[in-house]
């Protein structure tokens, strides 16, 4: 496999992408050590947020594969 | 009912064909002496058929022998319909006359050619021959038909024993109660609300269930599994389709309000975010589709990786570490089947929730 400038690309998406899920995954998992009760409301958000920030990524993956 | 899917079952055997292809080469059209090429074998896994594959072998004159069940053909090319079961292709060696026009099979895509089925390969190996319009019934259309089948025999079932037996759920029933209350009041009641989430559960339970089913089936590495419907994007598409339809036709004048003339920012930024909102309209459901195919096809190609190793390195002391690692991605994937249903369902319920949100 070559190394192009689409898999440097979907790399940095990666990177991008997996640093921010996991700030929102480390934050989720801080307040629900916090407040325990309300875990399942900061699941949701979590998801919710995450899935967001995959929504951008998958747009920017979408975009390297049509490019490049 | 039994005897029904017995029937079914014993026709669809009725039309399995038992077939030796003349040529050396296998259906994925690679020469049984060339080097094993594992991208193509796994794309060709993961792709639509018109054949339902189902197993292949050596037989005794050394030749490879396909069993697999030959589907409806289903083409329209200048006015004129052709309908014929595709084990007339033969698996791509044999050339099909319909109504003056000749038609080949190659790489499971059917080509217009001339008498002798040549077709004109460009520099990449793509055919630059015309296609028919196809409307075939191929492996994801039945694939599909089989869980929508399975699906209403299990939710009829239970439907008409609530009718009956309102207060003991038994069996399946109690099985499906839980994660029927679980969409109810985690999924759409909580991103809805209480008064409308009615309305929108019976196609935020439908969602969730035939995603989920088409999921664990796809996960099926034999017959009747093996299609990979959710990991085609065409399926998504439609999916995320009817969730855009049904969020903006829902959509209150609230919804309408934030999209072209957001209150409450000046007048000159309103300018600069209807382009914006616009564009957010169309990401939404485009990040669903995408995601779900994304996820479902990259479980696929991990785990046909991992079983491609053993014919890779040619040694069978490889096979013990591929197989561990498949059943562990295996078990991933059982996980992701259900999360990739939860979070499609969620980010409808919450688009929907979104939309028909009034002024408060």
């Amino acid at each position: 496999m070559e190394l192009s400038l689409t898999t440097i690309g979907l790399g940095m998406i990666i990177i991008g992408a997996g640093y921010g899920i996991a700030r929102i995954a480390q934050s989720a998992m801080e307040a629900m050590g916090r407040q325990p009760e309300i875990s399942s409301k900061i699941q949701t958000a979590m998801i919710i947020a995450a899935a967001l920030i995959e929504g951008a990524a998958l747009f920017a993956i979408v975009v390297t594969w049509l490019v490049g | 009912m039994r005897v029904f899917i017995l029937v079914i079952f014993v026709s669809f055997w009725g039309f399995t064909n038992f077939s030796v292809k003349a040529s050396d080469k296998d259906v994925y059209g690679r020469n049984e002496t060339e080097e094993f090429n594992p991208m193509d074998a796994i794309i060709d896994h993961i792709s639509d058929s018109h054949y339902w594959h189902i197993l292949s072998y050596t037989n005794k004159d050394g030749q490879l022998a396909e069993i697999a069940i030959p589907l409806p053909v289903i083409i329209y090319f200048r006015g004129r319909l052709s309908i014929f079961l595709s084990g007339e292709f033969n698996h791509g060696t044999r050339v099909v006359e319909k109504g003056g026009n000749y038609f080949v099979l190659y790489h499971d895509k059917v080509y217009v050619t001339g008498i002798n089925g040549n077709l004109d390969l460009n520099e990449d190996g793509n055919p630059n021959n015309e296609r028919p319009l196809d409307f075939s019934i191929t492996k994801n259309v039945g694939s599909m038909w089989l869980s929508a089948f399975f699906l209403l025999w299990i939710f009829i079932y239970v439907a008409r024993r609530y009718e009956n037996h309102p207060s003991t759920p038994k069996g399946v029933q109690s099985l499906l109660e839980p994660i029927i209350l679980f969409v109810r009041d985690d999924i759409a009641v909580a991103q809805i609300g209480e008064n409308k989430a009615r309305k929108f559960m019976p196609y935020l339970l439908t969602l969730f269930f035939f995603i989920w089913i088409n999921n664990l089936i796809g996960l099926i590495p034999i017959f009747p599994g093996g299609s990979n419907l959710s990991g085609n994007i065409s399926f998504t598409m439609m999916l995320a389709l009817i969730t855009f339809l049904i969020t903006n036709i829902n959509g209150s004048r609230n919804y309408w309000r934030h999209l072209f003339w957001t209150p409450g920012i000046p007048v000159w930024v309103r300018f600069f975010l209807i382009p914006v909102e616009f564009i957010g309209l169309f990401t939404k459901p485009f990040a669903l589709m995408i995601r779900l195919f994304a996820n479902i096809t990259a479980g696929h190609i991990i785990i046909l990786s991992l079983v491609s190793l053993i014919f890779v390195m040619k040694t069978i002391y490889i096979a013990p570490v591929s197989i561990l690692l498949s059943l562990v991605m295996f078990m991933l994937e059982l996980l992701v089947a259900v999360l990739q249903a939860y979070i499609f369902t969620l980010l409808s319920a919450l688009f929907i929730g979104l939309a028909i949100q009034e002024e408060h």
